[in-house]
């Protein structure tokens, strides 16, 4: 008996933008195909610019996200902007996208306290820092949804190394047994920092868990828009239902560094490795591929969105250079709905001496 | 009017919140059909069904995240942490997670959250069940700390918990579920947070307590009454986080000491802050150095010498004495 599960990977566009046989194109307009392809142009125009900040020092802690777009966009564009997003730090794609100013970005990153400030109607979580503590969340947020009876879906995105945390685990179970409307996004980028996904665990695919916790799962060609659109909506459709959550695998690459702050993935992966990714399956590359057939997108096009990108990151950064940095009293403020009396001493006391400065 | 147990209280307090307002919602391992392993959740499930009352998979993290993922869509979990040893698996949740939500969305998200911990010495539980964790939410910005004494304050204080819009911690002293009884309202009320309660009136010393050692320390201050002619004023810290410095610093005054009581371990405990506060505030109305009678800096022992471990009557008329003598 052959006790292994397939690891087997959905795809729709092969690495040189066709359809793959007997594949079907999932139901988008041409303007919604192209807004997909805009919006996957403009994270990775905004990355690359990022990390120019961040070695100007103009940017605090920043995470790249190049190689990941099509799983960041492709799939937030299956959803509507009244689900609620879980995000972590390498996520703020998908909460731009969902609707979080690139302000709010810049902010956090700088350390500025006002980015923390969800504004209203972006239903979207700040973005994790505690490596799957937000799959709980997510969990939580469906079973809400189920409970009410609205058809709303709670998404998480997390990485490869989070499926080796316990919060992991008890959110899935917990989605699982009681139905959340939940999906579970895993962009699995192939290494936790450095370490490779081949020692994060043994099991052969990421996707293959879900069996374990009775629910749905399927492995993703994460760089490939069209599948990643098609698996996150037939699991949002599931959901909305009442039919429970999925997890997705979506395999993909972090093309860039782990973060800003010093990581060099040159000690733990080959140039080889890297420029097989970036070059052969790089997401934009074989989205653009795909739109050119269809005549849908030119030169002029992409010129204009980069520029836009590239406009609206420079007011940006003005913008939140010139803003205040927030004061330990706006986060005393913001701790309980009603600070109690030492702290609001402690707040005082802070104050004056401020002021005495 | 109903004599009730402390644990009855409890049940009480879950049930009239829950009739009042739909979104409150019990749940955690064994709280729905068995209605919890203490009965604090008793026929909650019953009476408003598996939709409000639920029997969640054995997992602490998850019970409390979930609930914070809950809470964001407008119910109040009230999650139960079956005892108080376990909530190590949950201190992110706690902790990193609900406390902190409010102040990194600028208050977009909250988590109104009331996680009930059975807690604390003296029933002879296995291992690592009756800790006394308190000090590590003192110590987390963020969340409160609630600790009844008696079953009035148990349903005053958590229906105050429940309403609070902020995530609290309800520690029920295990020891007194059952072994004390009261008048307590039919109706619902509340006990506010952040109050501490005046037990006993006194003119020599000030005791500060919590939970069960409250008890103990009214007994302590009339042994000590009797053996040494002191009055010994009794407060009832009740809550904490955020806790009622004016009440302390005010008894502290009039009486010139203070003894401090806890179960947990001294160092870096609840008495060590409390400690701190007063000889700050108060250090010139001080005849003597604050006093602590706790437990010891160890893990919380096996059953056969919990005895030994707990702040008893005697240690705590000596702490009394030491600070009369001084
Ligand atoms: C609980 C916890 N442990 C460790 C870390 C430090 N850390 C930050 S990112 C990271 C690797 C995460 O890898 P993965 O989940 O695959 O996500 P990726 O960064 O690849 O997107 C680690 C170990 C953390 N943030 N949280």
């Amino acid at each position: 008996m052959e006790l292994k599960q397939g690891s087997e990977m959905f795809q729709i566009l092969n690495q040189d933008g066709e359809i793959v046989e007997g594949q079907q194109v999932p139901d988008l307009s041409d303007d919604e195909l192209k807004d997909i392809y805009r919006w996957m142009l403009r994270i990775r125009t905004f990355d690359g610019r990022s990390i120019k900040l961040n070695r100007q020092g103009r940017l605090g802690f920043y995470a790249p996200m190049a190689g990941q777009e099509a799983c960041q966009i492709a799939s937030m564009a299956a959803l509507r902007k009244s689900d609620m997003l879980y995000p972590s730090y390498r996520d703020v794609g998908t909460a731009m996208y969902h609707g979080l100013p690139m302000e709010n970005v810049f902010l956090n990153s700088r350390g500025q306290i006002t980015g923390m400030k969800t504004p209203e109607g972006v239903n979207a979580y700040p973005p994790q820092i505690i490596i799957a503590a937000h799959v709980l969340h997510a969990a939580g947020s469906g079973w809400a949804f189920r409970l009410r009876e609205e058809d709303h879906v709670a998404i998480a995105f997390f990485g490869d190394g989070a499926t080796s945390e316990g919060d992991f685990h008890e959110g899935l179970n917990f989605a699982a047994v009681y139905d959340a409307n939940a999906i579970f996004f895993c962009q699995n980028n192939q290494y936790a920092i450095s370490v490779p996904v081949h020692k994060q665990m043994r099991s052969e695919t990421i996707a293959q868990k879900a069996i374990a916790y009775g629910m749905a799962g399927i492995r993703v060609d994460g760089n490939d828009p069209l599948a990643v659109y098609e698996v996150t909506k037939k699991a949002a459709d599931r959901a909305r239902k009442g039919e429970g959550p999925t997890l997705i695998e979506a395999v993909t690459y972090r093309v860039g560094p782990h973060t800003m702050a010093g990581d060099d993935p040159g000690r733990y992966r080959t140039k080889e490795e890297e420029e097989d990714w970036a070059s052969k399956r790089d997401p934009l590359k074989r989205f653009r591929q795909y739109l050119d057939s269809k005549g849908l997108w030119t030169d002029e096009e992409e010129e204009r969105v980069k520029e836009e990108v590239l406009n609206e990151m420079n007011e940006a950064i003005k913008k939140v250079e010139k803003a205040p940095k927030g004061t330990v009293a706006e986060l005393i403020d913001d701790l309980y709905a009603e600070t109690p009396a030492l702290l609001k001493k402690q707040k005082d006391e802070y104050l004056s001496w401020k002021e005495g400065k | 009017m109903a004599t009730m147990t402390l644990i009855q209280a409890i049940n009480h307090a879950l049930r009239v919140e829950m009739e009042r307002d739909e979104n409150v919602i019990v749940m955690g391992e064994d709280v729905g059909v068995n209605g919890g392993v203490f009965r604090a959740t008793a026929d909650l499930y019953q009476d408003f069904g598996e939709k409000r009352s639920f029997d969640t998979p054995l997992a602490e993290s998850a019970i409390i995240g979930t609930a914070i993922g809950l809470a964001n869509h407008g119910f109040r979990p009230v999650p139960e942490i079956q005892f108080a040893g376990f909530v190590y698996e949950c201190m992110d949740q706690i902790s990193t997670q609900a406390a902190r939500i409010r102040m990194r969305s600028g208050g977009r998200f909250t988590a109104p959250i009331t996680i009930r911990i059975p807690y604390g010495g003296g029933v002879k539980t296995p291992e690592m069940h009756s800790d006394s964790l308190e000090a590590l939410f003192l110590h987390s910005p963020g969340v409160k700390v609630v600790v009844p004494s008696t079953p009035y304050d148990a349903k005053g204080l958590l229906i105050s918990a429940i309403r609070d819009d902020d995530p609290v911690i309800f520690y029920e002293p295990m020891k007194l579920y059952r072994s004390i009884k009261a008048d307590v309202p039919e109706e619902a009320y509340t006990v506010p947070l952040g109050k501490a309660n005046v037990v006993r009136e006194g003119s020599d010393v000030t005791l500060i307590a919590y939970g069960s050692m409250v008890h103990v320390a009214e007994k302590a201050a009339a042994q000590a009454e009797k053996e040494r002619g002191v009055k010994a004023e009794v407060i009832d810290l009740r809550t904490i986080s955020p806790f009622d410095l004016e009440t302390i610093i005010g008894s502290v005054t009039k009486t010139h000491r203070a003894v401090i009581v806890h179960e947990a371990a001294q160092t870096g405990g609840v008495g060590a802050e409390l400690s701190a506060r007063i000889h700050e505030e108060a250090i010139l109305s001080l005849e003597a150095p604050v006093e602590r009678v706790t437990g010891f800096d160890t893990p919380y022992p096996l059953t056969a010498i919990e005895d030994e471990y707990l702040p008893t009557v005697d240690r705590i008329c000596a702490g009394i004495y030491k600070t009369l003598d001084f």
